[in-house]
């Protein structure tokens, strides 16, 4: 089986594993960081979205052998403090419920706010139309979406 | 409680402390199903707990469990507006494990659910805090030197006069002392109820560190995964696992009754051997199940005369002389409640001894459930209950399905395990809201109004033999398949309704909002219909019959006048209304839509609820929200199909959910209400169905008598 070095928020671990095997059961299995879920394992609800360089991935459809040498963000790796703008927005608008599928949502947020940090609605459906969530969040999914982005500053994301 | 609502003191609670020193108020909750095997000890067992530590610390173990409705937050709530406490260290868990009737060690509690935990904890709660607040005042006064009367309580301290302690300074003391009779504080004084607070659990929700059944991680704990039969009682022929065992981590296959398990060293490997496996099944009696069949037997059923519901004057007659009618039949499909974390369950069998982790609404039910099956008594079973990422009603399964496996996988194999199910298994697996269909036939009087009104459901029981049979379902009427069917018959002269319960080898289960699903859609949608025929606006239509239930009124006329009812809406927009009693709250909806090319685009929802006393407002708002959208979903999407006892649905691709992009924006207005208090997690369900129904008539002039409302028209 081959062996992976991989960096998860910002440290290095080295894995072996199936080379088709997801990236979230390394993740959460292998590396045992759990704060990433399986909602659906074929990339349809999004609770298992990590970063790869910054962008949101399905990692139950990602095989750990496509990682390369690209740098993973999951959940545990946005803040250590719950003081990330989008964190603070959750909290601010009260936002989950049973919670498993929130670690997703959120970096799917994050994802989108790093790159526009000013979303139209129609920019928020775009982004987070592949997170579901049972519990039906979603109306305080895109209110706090837009209070994270009132506190960011005009032209950079982060 | 007794029969005047007084709490009996020795009835409920009992004081002490810990070896470490504090104050303990543990107390008992009791709970309605009454169960098969009961055990003397777990009938007389405490159940929750307030804990305050000498480090001035409050425990709360709840005897509920948190499932997303937010009980993790209304319940301390009660309890902090009568102990004046530092709110910031709050300590919340559910009910740890231990041995049944332990005082110090509280066993498991019973289920939740029927959205009913506020409303059945709203005394205890409040007394606990009662009582222990009394007893740190009363310790506190001995070491000033003054009366009880003389002191006041703030933030976890007793203060009098200059003097101020801490209540985990007294804590040892007050434990000492008497159970004191307490008075419960003047709602004009309340500081908690009624004002939002924001829930406890959110912050490790957005950080990855909540912990889910799914996220247990031992050492040597191996994950199993289960090849389920792809018909509901269909057996094992042949079993071939020679290339299932050859995958690297996989470590075991066993039978088991519900299928082959395979157990492998992580989900991955577990899921190749799965794969791997060659099984052949004798398929058994529902081969032939075909659900387009079973809603064609149920349609004859419905024309022929069921158990009687409710009945006065003579309907058939009455209808023979109407000169107006509606005739009308209705159809639901089966729906997977499809939470976000999928069943789980982690097992270790010892000597003498299991411990099992799930999330689950009824713990106390599988714990007997598992300790019949291994031969050991309740007390030796050690169940955790977790973070639980959703239910819906499928964590409540009566027979303990998924929980009885992963022990009967933990025995066959001898080994640590933790059963998951994937998205495929739960899709798949049954434990669904039945399929029902409706006959409605209404005779229009001169004046618009109905004045013979017929009304038959056919479908499946939810409780006959559950422990809840007796309560939901005495005499083989589950009332769970009629609720909240006939708000409009008490004006109506001649009046039957009518129940077939049927007999299908697809296990059901509750599903939020239970009955409320099917029959709050068939007669609000029937109501609007009446109202159309009449020329009469339906919130006006509606308000004749509610001149005696000012709750549904309350309900309707705040809906209307938040959704600025009477106004016209922008061009190429539609309103529809519906308004319901479920789970002893009262919701009504107004839905506004345009409809394109048969494509549906619902712009928003208006809310209102009487659910009597709303403990946490936001808590309220946040089940509305939550409730319209999963009514919504399954309005738009939700139908599980079978075809030669296959189910036809496997994953969201095919049984889709409402996302972001679906979403309308959601105003949740809340009645002010001394009424009785109601429950919040379910009855936002009900009538959003026939709400977006009724709006899709207003925009098409098309009656859909079914749903899923069809995708192409």
């Amino acid at each position: 089986m081959p062996l992976y070095q991989l960096s998860i928020n910002g440290k290095k671990y080295r894995v072996n594993a199936d080379a088709q095997m997801p990236l979230l059961w390394v993740i959460r299995e292998l590396v045992g960081l759990t704060g990433t879920k399986y909602g659906c394992g074929i990339a349809q609800c999004g609770a298992c979205t990590v970063h790869l360089k910054g962008a949101p991935v399905r990692s139950c459809s990602f095989p750990v052998s496509a990682v390369l040498n690209q740098p993973i963000t999951t959940i545990e790796g946005i803040s250590n403090d719950n003081s990330h703008p989008v964190q603070k927005a959750w909290i601010d608008e009260q936002v989950p419920q049973c919670g498993y599928c929130q670690s997703g949502q959120i970096m799917s947020a994050v994802a989108l706010l790093r790159d526009n940090p000013h979303p139209s609605d129609a920019d928020i459906n775009a982004a987070m139309q592949g997170n579901i969530c049972r519990c039906g969040t979603y109306p305080r999914i895109r209110k706090a979406i837009k209070r994270a982005a009132a506190t960011l500053p005009k032209t950079n994301g982060q | 409680m007794n029969k005047n609502g007084q709490i009996n003191r020795r009835d409920f609670l009992k004081i002490g402390t810990f070896a470490t020193g504090g104050l303990l108020v543990a107390f008992t909750v009791p709970d309605k199903i009454p169960f098969a095997k009961p055990t003397a000890t777990s009938e007389a067992a405490l159940n929750a707990f307030l804990r305050i530590g000498t480090d001035n610390s409050i425990h709360i173990t709840l005897s509920k469990v948190e499932m997303g409705q937010g009980i993790w937050t209304t319940l301390p709530m009660l309890i902090a507006e009568e102990l004046d406490c530092d709110w910031s260290q709050l300590h919340v868990a559910h009910s740890p494990p231990g041995k049944a009737g332990d005082f110090l060690e509280p066993p498991v509690y019973k289920s939740t659910g029927g959205s009913e935990t506020t409303i059945r904890e709203f005394d205890r709660y409040r007394m606990a805090g009662a009582i222990a607040r009394t007893m740190l005042v009363a310790a506190a006064a001995k070491r000033f030197g003054v009366r009880s009367e003389d002191c006041r309580t703030e933030n976890s301290y007793v203060i009098a006069g200059n003097q101020r302690i801490s209540y985990g300074d007294v804590a040892t003391e007050a434990a000492k002392l008497p159970v004191p009779k307490v008075t419960l504080r003047d709602p004009k004084d309340w500081k908690y109820i009624g004002k939002s607070r924001k829930r406890l659990d959110a912050p490790e929700k957005i950080n990855g560190k909540a912990r889910y059944g799914f996220d247990s991680q031992f050492p040597g704990l191996l994950t199993a995964l289960v090849s389920h039969p792809p018909i509901f009682g269909a057996t094992v022929k042949t079993l071939d696992a020679t290339q299932a065992k050859a995958i690297k981590g996989v470590r075991n296959v066993v039978q088991i009754p519900t299928g082959v398990a395979v157990l492998a060293d992580h989900f991955w490997a577990a899921k190749q051997g799965r794969d791997a496996l060659k099984i052949e099944w004798n398929l058994g009696e529902n081969a032939n199940l075909d659900t387009n069949m079973l809603t064609d037997t149920y349609r004859q059923l419905a024309k022929t005369e069921g158990l009687t519901i409710q009945k006065k004057g003579n309907v058939t007659s009455a209808l023979a002389k109407s000169e107006r009618s509606i005739d009308a039949e209705y159809s639901f499909p089966y729906l997977a409640h499809a939470p976000m974390e999928p069943l789980n369950c982690t097992v270790k069998i010892g000597k003498d001894s299991c411990e099992v982790w799930a999330g689950t609404q009824s713990p106390l039910l599988h714990q007997a459930e598992v300790a019949a099956f291994l031969g050991l008594k309740p007390e030796q079973v050690q169940f955790h209950t977790p973070c639980i990422g959703g239910s819906f009603g499928r964590r409540g399964s009566f027979s303990s399905d998924w929980v009885m496996e992963a022990v009967h996988i933990a025995k066959a194999s001898g080994k640590f395990i933790k059963l998951v199910w994937t998205r495929e298994d739960d899709i798949k697996g049954g434990y669904y809201r039945p399929i029902y269909v409706h006959n409605a036939q209404i005779g229009i009087g001169a004046d618009g109004f109905p004045t013979a009104w017929q009304h038959r459901i056919v479908g499946q029981s939810l409780f006959v033999n559950t422990p809840l049979a007796d309560v939901i379902a005495p005499k083989g009427i589950d009332y769970s398949s009629v609720t909240t069917g006939a708000p409009y018959s008490k004006s109506i002269p001649d009046y039957s309704f009518e129940l077939h319960t049927t007999s299908v080898g697809v296990p059901v289960l509750p599903w939020r909002s239970v009955g409320s699903t099917h029959t709050v859609f068939v007669v609000e949608t029937l109501i609007d219909e009446l109202a159309f025929l009449a020329k009469t606006d339906p919130v006006v239509y509606r308000r004749a019959f509610f001149k005696n239930s000012p709750r549904h009124l309350a309900a309707l006329n705040l809906a209307a006048e938040k959704s600025a009812w009477s106004k016209p809406l922008p061009k190429g927009q539609f309103r529809g209304i519906a308004v319901c009693e479920a789970m002893g709250s009262y919701v009504a909806q107004a839905v506004e839509l345009s409809v394109e090319n048969q494509a549906i685009r619902v712009h928003r929802v208006v809310c209102a609820i009487d659910c009597g006393l709303a403990v946490n407002p936001d808590g309220v708002r946040a089940q509305m929200e939550s409730g319209i959208v999963f009514g919504l979903t399954a309005a738009l999407y939700g139908e599980i199909t079978i075809q030669n006892g296959v189910v036809q649905q496997s994953n969201f691709h095919d049984y889709p959910m409402l996302r972001m992009n679906d979403t309308p924006i959601i105003d949740v207005h809340i009645v002010p209400s001394t009424g009785k208090m109601g429950g919040a997690g379910e009855p936002g369900t009900a009538p959003i169905a026939p709400a977006l129904a009724n709006a899709i008539f207003a925009a098409t002039g098309k009656r859909f008598r079914q749903l899923p409302i069809p995708a192409f028209w």
